[in-house]
């Protein structure tokens, strides 16, 4: 880096404080070279450091698979237990730099129990490189990636055929593999794709153009990433400032803590807080360093308002002309992450641009085959399902369309008993101000046993819900009066279970 | 649009952008967070972008630091210092048991010092004050375990880590539940590499420990390693051999633990510079990681940082 320029280092400082940064994924198996082209652009890109170099050679010794060669693959792999099996078993992230901008790579695996891999790494990638053998070229995994590539709203999309030294630099071999891709992306909606003929093993069009390949005239990978507008892709339109945290050091300052997630806040604004609707001036955009006129994403900055309106956690500030749906009621595509398999009666919580609240699966639309993008009906889902389904939440929530603005788009869901994630959504439509009838919070069952009883309660328990337990005999309570009770107890956060044995004694 | 605006933003304050916002989270989210404080250049780092999380008020949680009793005489005085100046609200913490039976790297070898001072005195720190979420200044590239832990690290009743069981972590939005006794360690600055690390120390001018700086200073070499005599526990055969060099840290920890290198390397650039083209990375320094293959691995399976 030091050594190509002439810079001194305070020059050299200067220029690297400016680089902005480039946040990409990597999806391909072990068989396509992934580990080793992410090793070339490491290595390349001098970037590993000597004693890294000294551990690998050691290492590839004792367990390598690349024969006499560095297996950059060991640079990448790092438990323990992958190193063993010799497989990538879940994210890991890299980083790197050239002089012109910063890189971090989520290495994800390929096989397809790894789905939730992928999607994990891909949630914060501006570009997915989508590895494929030129010997085998488009097969079901390079689908599959493409998919969810596409399901993530990544905006760009690299098609690296690799391996071009074994099917002697073909340009025919290449050319055939691109049409092949283009269709496929076509029917996937993948606006933008590049692709670029590489041998990552002998580093041919890695980060430099490759003599072996002289009907290629385009630039070579690294160029193509060093200089791919990314700063674009954010939308500057629609502001969407979800409320983080109320800072309240004294009397005199009362601050709503928040990252710009789409849109631009600045001071003099007028504003809506939602889902209260009630509106303000932006007196103030804070920082440690001073106050600033405006802030854009992905800035977290500090708003101060003219008006003393009540504003907490997960309330969300926005412009009056352009606002998001409040809503009770949702479709998403959901993307099952959980060993154990959906069970509808279960109330999640739903947590969304910084506000938490229970949910239910109401329905399943269709699941969709990651390899054939076939639909089918089914009754539940599994680990790496990727479904569209509906839900309700116990509280209204403040969502955007996820293609139109990720992050007020983009939701979790988690396990109201061992608190694993167990899906991640992206809201596909919402119905605005949608009161669902929710059935599922002051839902009353009558059991008649204790048996039943138990039974019951435990089974609400297990879902994570707080069933209120009213025995009809103790209260000795004539049926109105019941009712009343009931009605009172299921506007509120429980459902009641009603021990009716009356009848049988 | 009808202005225009540069919305290009640089690396490190998306960077800091990202672990502001991660700090926030823990804040709004959690009973008791703590941060712990190491005094390295890392966890000062840490501190300043929790003060941005949080100005113009305070850091609305505390700072902890575990003292194995082996730091470098340097850091325990420049901590003191700072946290005066900065009037932070600091937890010191160390193992009294195994102080008062004389643990220690030289007697004991670095496996059980790390253990008993350093895992140990770091659970018992965090069960004796109930902590519900841990800050760490970790990064990524530091190690290649660490390069596929969360930002937010989900550890059991025991405080283990279970690598091939780990949340699922998508786009900004973390996963803050647990029960009554599990916790969270949070890394916000788990995306930074070395460079920005000190990139953001020259930006921001933040303080570091002198340590970090070349100055003639007293080591002995052991086993490749460069040991700064710092106190008299040295064994007597081994400070004897002890002589004066041109040496700076590129991490700090327990004195007898964390090799010196050779360095002329004066300013924050001058380390940079030095950093660009001596490139060795940084943790060789650190003898413990060459205990045992994978051996950071199994350090945080068992709580260790």
């Amino acid at each position: 880096m030091l050594n190509e320029a002439t810079l001194n280092i305070k020059e050299f400082l200067a220029q690297d404080e400016k680089k902005d940064l480039l946040r990409l994924l990597t999806a391909g198996s072990v068989d396509d070279g992934k580990s080793t082209l992410i090793g070339r652009l490491l290595f390349d890109s001098k970037k590993l450091y000597e004693d890294q170099l000294d551990a690998l050679e050691r290492d590839s010794k004792r367990v390598g698979n690349a024969g006499e060669e560095i297996d950059y693959a060991l640079l990448l792999d790092g438990l323990k237990a992958e190193r063993e099996q010799g497989i990538t078993i879940d994210v890991a992230y890299r980083y790197f730099s050239t002089n012109k901008r910063k890189f971090i790579i989520a290495d994800t695996p390929g096989h397809e129990q790894y789905t939730r891999n992928m999607i994990t790494g891909g949630s914060t990638a501006n570009l997915a490189i989508i590895l494929v053998d030129a010997r085998t070229g488009v097969i079901t995994q390079t689908k599959r990636h493409t998919f969810i590539a596409s399901l993530l709203g990544i905006k760009h999309v690299v098609l690296a055929v690799n391996k071009m030294d074994l099917v002697g630099y073909s340009e025919e071999r290449y050319m055939e593999i691109c049409k092949e891709y283009a269709i496929f992306a076509k029917e996937l909606n993948v606006k933008n794709f590049y692709t670029f003929p590489l041998s990552a093993l002998k580093g041919d069009n890695v980060v430099d153009r490759s003599k072996n390949t002289s009907w290629y005239k385009g630039e070579c990978l690294l160029e193509f990433l060093e200089k791919v507008e990314i700063s674009k892709d954010r939308n500057y339109d629609t502001l969407r400032y979800p409320v983080q945290y109320v800072n309240r050091p004294n009397l005199d300052f009362r601050g709503f803590c928040g990252k710009v997630s789409s849109g631009l806040v600045k001071k003099g604004d007028v504003i809506v807080a939602l889902p209260s609707g009630k509106s303000s001036t932006v007196t103030g955009i804070h920082t440690y360093d001073g106050e600033v006129d405006k802030a854009f994403p992905p800035q977290s900055v500090t708003l101060t308002l003219a008006d003393e309106i009540d504003i907490s956690r997960g309330d969300m500030i926005v412009h009056q002309a352009n606002q998001p749906v409040v809503t009770q009621s949702i479709t998403a595509m959901l993307v099952w992450m959980d060993e154990k398999p959906l069970n509808k009666s279960t109330q999640f919580y739903l947590k969304h641009a910084n506000n938490s609240t229970k949910a239910l699966i109401t329905s399943i639309r269709h699941r969709v085959d990651v390899n054939t993008l076939e639909t089918s009906s089914v009754d539940s889902l599994e680990l790496n399902a990727i479904a569209s389904v509906e839900i309700h939440t116990v509280q209204p929530i403040l969502v955007d369309k996820y293609q139109d603005l990720k992050d007020s788009g983009a939701f979790i869901l988690i396990d109201p008993i061992n608190h694993n994630t167990i899906a991640v959504g992206m809201i596909s439509e919402a119905e605005a101000g949608s009161k669902a009838e929710f059935k599922s919070e002051g839902e009353v069952f009558t059991v008649n046993s204790n048996t039943e009883l138990e039974i019951k309660t435990q089974e609400l328990i297990a879902n994570g819900r707080r069933p209120i337990v009213l025995i009809q005999e103790e209260l000795g309570l004539s049926e109105e009066q019941l009712e009343k009770v009931i009605g009172c107890l299921s506007k509120q956060e429980f459902c009641v279970v009603l021990l009716d044995n009356l009848e049988q004694n | 649009m009808n202005e225009k605006v540069d919305y290009k933003i640089s690396h490190l304050k998306e960077l800091e952008a990202e672990a502001i916002h991660i700090i926030r989270e823990v804040a709004a989210e959690f009973e008791n967070p703590v941060m712990l404080y190491s005094i390295g250049k890392d966890s000062s780092v840490m501190v300043r972008l929790a003060e941005k999380a949080f100005a113009p008020g305070k850091v609305p949680f505390p700072l902890m630091h575990i003292d194995s009793k082996w730091k470098f005489k340097e850091m325990i005085e420049f901590r003191d210092q700072y946290a005066k100046e900065k009037n932070w609200d600091l937890i010191v913490h160390h193992n009294k048991e195994g102080f008062n039976s004389g643990i220690g790297p030289f007697s004991h070898g670095s496996k059980v010092h790390t253990d008993v001072m350093k895992t140990q005195a770091l659970l018992d720190g965090l069960n004796k004050f109930g902590f519900d979420a841990a800050f760490g200044g970790a990064r990524r590239d530091e190690e290649k375990s660490r390069a596929k832990e969360r930002i937010f690290s989900f550890r059991d009743k025991n405080h283990q880590w279970d690598p091939k069981n780990q949340r699922p972590e998508l786009w900004d939005i973390y996963n803050t539940k647990v029960h009554k006794g599990e916790s969270i360690r949070v890394f916000p600055i788990s995306n930074w590499t070395e460079l920005d690390v000190w990139q953001y120390i020259r930006l921001e001018n933040i303080p570091i420990v002198p340590l970090y700086f070349a100055k003639e200073r007293l080591v002995i070499e052991q086993d490749g390693n460069l040991i700064l005599v710092d106190d008299h526990r040295m064994p007597k055969e081994l400070a004897d051999t002890a002589e004066k060099r041109m040496v700076r840290f590129r991490t700090l920890g327990c004195y007898p633990l964390t090799g010196a290198v050779e360095s002329n390397a004066t300013s924050v650039e001058d380390i940079v510079e030095e950093m660009m083209t001596v490139k060795v990375s940084e943790r060789t320094t650190r003898v413990i990681d060459f205990d045992q293959d994978g051996s950071m691995e199994q350090k945080k399976r068992e709580g260790y940082f």
